[in-house]
């Protein structure tokens, strides 16, 4: 019998009409790291709430260092050394580093708050484990990355032996995840147990020990991950063979759909521009895409581009024809086509059915409407062929309400609804995330297929992995500006990440 | 889809259809705060006098049916001013202007009565598109402001209940053909500016009830099978979505406002032209500088009738019902202002309606369904807990 610190066994979370999980057992050994791989929605993150107390199993035991114990809330969890960073941080923006570490179990002498003490110990921590913070930053002023350390920090302070990292390269950049996926070795090295939640194949190999693999709320099986290769670990997560690499044909690059000339966007949080002086075009039958870290204008870009913000200055032009000034609905009729960012608050109105949110963009057109009125049987059999072609997948078809249907379905129904309208050009912003490997090779085929057909495809990626692999060609943005054009087949993601991080640029000439 | 070829599943499936509509839900929870409210109210009325209790109580619950017409009479101007709030809930916005825009329905149709000397058969129809025209101006102005300055409905609408409510007292006060200052109250009304009585003896009831069903019919069909009434819904539920896909949000915010004005307006005069049972009379208004209840009472309506316009023509009569009912409780000592504690009470419970729906979910459910929940939980698409 080996030693494990946790053992979680046989745990049953029910959710009213659903198992997230059934009948789950995985074990942790001291001083690994333990990845936890699935879909979404196969019952990774229920499982972790479990373990961390946010949630109560209905079956199955939790043994923490062979004893079987009841963790009710975070509190009980933290007493147990059971310490987890969120995939969305929870630290206070307008304290300090050092504010944010301590919140909680705050130091006291003689009433008084004692900081001193918890600076010496906090700085021993950050060199012990090279975890480079300053105490003294405000959270609003530092980087992603170093909050992320900021939250892992958190854990140490608290003597944490447990450490649950929830997806928590989401969010960084190329540097930063080799940084992170380092800590954790370290840290593992120092006797720390670590439980990675994560869907992407290439950090498991590169870091952890073993692996549990769920589907569907089940578990598929625990490999050593030094036994295995990607291949077989996405076929275990998935259930069937995923290709990795995109087939895309060569294609010749036709006229110019889309021209941007010289846009720029005020920001809605500070005084500058969130985009500065862009221009570029995108040709039928090319897929452009702008690469960066989030935060550095492309959100704006893409507001302003489909019309839901003004810009300040320059010029936009799609087909041939002035789009500056246009609204989105023209836009849309001259052959914009837009997947939006978030597929929540722009692509769906989660309170109507399938069939009502598959014509949001077309319910005016004659097809769908006389006089004013909505012609629902066309309107349902549209949306009957839109279902079977794109796959939309939900428990009452076209009358399913939105909101009940999973993120990678809500997803397909949106890329069904902008593909099959009539349009010349594709902006597609992150359509992928969120989404797992199975939703992810769909929506890769699809923007190709786009492609292929002699249509624009512009994208906006934050994931290296998706820019190096669906482009035809990379813009980079940086701050608001394009700081340089890459070609997929001749750059690397080193040279990718050094761009997007602003270490490197193309001299503005070349970058025109 | 997976549900389908589980015959095991096919009964939750068609129950759960049912009870997951959200026609049933709204009736359930509207049904269950009725219930809540009632209790409450017997309870209130138990505490305050024990021995008439029970008698008072079937005066509240029962008394309505024997004054059916009445019942319908004070249905009506509520339902219409409930469409308005209901309506433009629909697209997102708290109309709480009711009451100002009724206000000025009821002078534009007093101005109409009084001053223009119209042929009977349509002196009575002119006089109501008047305060249609009358509400629809008071509910555009807040819609401008909304739309063009993003000022907030609530404030401009409430503000609009006073200026409403002062600009009519001072209108009427200043025309001495509209105004008695020896009644302190408007003239009667000419009578071929009422509206046709429908012959209910000792009661007011009038064609003003059929027209305010019609009209709740046609807004029901408009909002479920018009383009506009998909925008309208759409841009309720989400604004943003509603932008993305180029619908026109300030044209249609405008639009909403001011029909859901001009039914409150319709409300008004449908109020003041009533006919009187007593032969030679009519409706008067005094105007003493109270803001009209009838407004806020709409805001009652619509919620219990969860905004849906077939919903509120049942919720406004059965307020109205109660309420001819609260009144004879009186006949055994207790105070008419019992009921507009129930009512409240009511109101309090349907805007729980969500804790309700999924209490009284939970119900159905157990009981029965209990062996077909696990069925259920092969369904793909419920996303993972966070």
């Amino acid at each position: 019998m080996e030693n494990y610190i946790v053992e979680m066994k046989n745990i049953t979370k029910e959710f009213p009409g659903i198992i997230a999980n059934d009948n789950i057992t995985l074990n942790l050994k001291k001083g690994e790291v333990h990845a936890l791989l699935g879909e979404n929605g196969a019952g990774k993150s229920t499982l972790m709430s479990v373990l961390f107390g946010l949630y109560k199993a209905e079956k199955g035991e939790i043994r923490i260092h062979g004893e079987a114990v009841n963790i009710n809330n975070p509190n009980d969890a933290n007493a147990m050394g059971i310490g987890m960073v969120h995939q969305h941080f929870k630290l206070v923006e307008v304290f300090t580093v050092l504010e944010n570490i301590i919140l909680g179990v705050e130091p006291i002498s003689k009433g008084f708050l004692d900081k001193s003490q918890a600076r010496d110990k906090i700085i021993e921590l950050s060199e012990r484990y090279g975890l480079k913070v300053d105490p003294d930053s405000l959270i609003e002023d530092i980087s992603v990355g170093m909050q992320q350390r900021v939250e892992i920090i958190k854990m140490l302070y608290r003597e944490n032996e447990i450490l649950i990292f929830d997806e928590p390269t989401a969010v960084l950049t190329p540097q930063e995840i080799k940084d992170l996926l380092q800590i954790m070795r370290g840290l593992a090295e120092e006797g720390k147990s670590i439980l990675f939640i994560t869907h992407k194949l290439n950090e498991i190999v590169a870091v952890a020990d073993r692996c549990t693999v769920l589907r569907k709320g089940q578990c598929v099986g625990t490999v050593d991950v030094k036994d295995t290769t990607k291949e077989e670990l996405s076929k275990m997560m998935v259930g069937r063979d995923i290709s990795f690499s995109i087939e895309k044909g060569k294609r010749e690059s036709g006229d110019v759909v889309l021209s941007v000339r010289n846009v720029t966007v005020a920001s809605k949080i500070h005084k500058n521009n969130a985009v500065k002086n862009v221009s570029f075009d995108v040709r039928a039958g090319e897929i452009v895409c702008l690469a960066g870290i989030d935060g550095n204008g492309q959100t704006e870009f893409v507001s302003a581009l489909t019309g839901l913000e003004k810009i300040n200055d320059g010029t936009m032009h799609l087909c041939g024809q002035d789009i500056t000034k246009a609204s989105i609905r023209q836009r849309s009729i001259i052959g914009m086509s837009h997947i939006p960012e978030d597929r929540h608050k722009h692509g769906l109105i989660l309170d109507y059915t399938l069939e009502e949110n598959l014509i949001l963009q077309r319910y005016w057109q004659p097809d769908f409407q006389k006089n004013g009125f909505i012609r629902f049987n066309e309107v349902r059999h549209y949306a009957e062929n839109l279902i079977e072609k794109y796959d939309v997948r939900s428990s009452q078809g076209p009358v399913s309400i939105v909101r009940s249907m999973s993120g990678g379905n809500q997803q397909k129904a949106i890329i069904a609804r902008e593909i099959d309208k009539k349009h010349e050009l594709l902006v597609a912003v992150q359509p992928t995330r969120g989404l797992d490997v199975g939703a992810i090779e769909y929506v890769h085929k699809q923007l190709v297929d786009r492609r292929d057909a002699g249509k624009a495809v512009f994208l906006v990626s934050l994931e290296l992995e998706e820019v190096m692999n669906v482009s035809d060609r990379i813009l980079v943005i940086y701050e608001g500006e394009i700081v340089g054009e890459l070609d997929p087949k001749e750059t690397n993601m080193q040279e990718l990440g050094l761009y997007m991080s602003g270490a490197k640029r193309n001299t503005d000439k070349e970058a025109q | 889809m997976q549900n389908r070829n589980d015959p095991n599943s096919k009964f939750s499936f068609s129950i759960q259809s049912i009870t997951h509509s959200k026609g049933f839900s709204a009736l359930g929870a509207a049904l269950m705060a009725i219930i809540l409210g009632l209790i409450f109210g017997f309870i209130v009325m138990l505490v305050s006098a024990p021995d008439n209790a029970i008698s008072g109580f079937s005066y509240v619950v029962f008394g309505g049916l024997s004054r059916i017409g009445d019942v319908f009479y004070f249905a009506t101007p509520i339902l219409m001013t409930g469409l308005a709030v209901g309506f433009a809930f629909k697209m997102g916005l708290f109309n709480i202007g009711a009451s100002g825009q009724y206000t000025m329905g009821m002078y534009f149709a007093l101005y109409v009565s009084f001053m223009w000397d119209l042929p009977g058969g349509v002196h009575w129809i002119a006089a109501i598109v008047a305060g249609a025209l009358g509400g629809m101006l008071f509910g555009l102005i807040p819609g401008i402001f909304k739309a063009l300055l993003n000022v907030n409905e609530v404030i401009t609408s409430i503000m609009f209940n006073y200026i409403g409510m002062y600009l009519v007292d001072m209108l009427i006060q200043g025309n001495a053909i509209m105004y008695s200052s020896t009644t302190t109250r408007t003239r009667y009304i000419p009578i071929d500016a009422q509206i046709p009585s429908l012959g209910i003896a000792g009661s007011n009831v009038n064609l003003g009830i059929i027209l305010a069903v019609l009209i709740g019919i046609i807004l029901f069909i408009v909002l479920q099978k018009t383009t506009f009434g998909y925008e309208l819904k759409a841009t309720g539920f989400n604004k943003y979505a509603s932008d993305y896909a180029g619908m026109q949000g300030k044209r249609n915010i405008i639009l909403t406002m001011a029909i859901a004005g001009g039914l409150a307006g319709i409300g008004g005069a449908f109020a003041i032209l009533a006919p009187s049972a007593i032969p030679g009379s009519s409706m008067t208004y005094e105007p003493i500088n109270i803001i009209a209840a009838n407004g806020f009472n709409g805001i009652a309506v619509a919620l219990l009738g969860h905004s849906h316009p077939i919903g509120i023509i049942f919720s406004s009569i059965f307020i109205s019902h109660i309420q001819r009912g609260g009144t004879l409780t009186s006949l055994v000592g207790y105070k008419p202002e019992i009921i507009d504690v129930v009512i409240a009470v009511i109101i309090y419970f349907s805007a729980f309606a969500i804790i309700m729906n999924n209490a009284l979910a939970k119900f159905v459910k157990t009981r029965l369904l209990k062996k077909n929940v696990v069925s259920d939980a092969s369904d793909p698409d419920i996303k993972e807990a966070e």
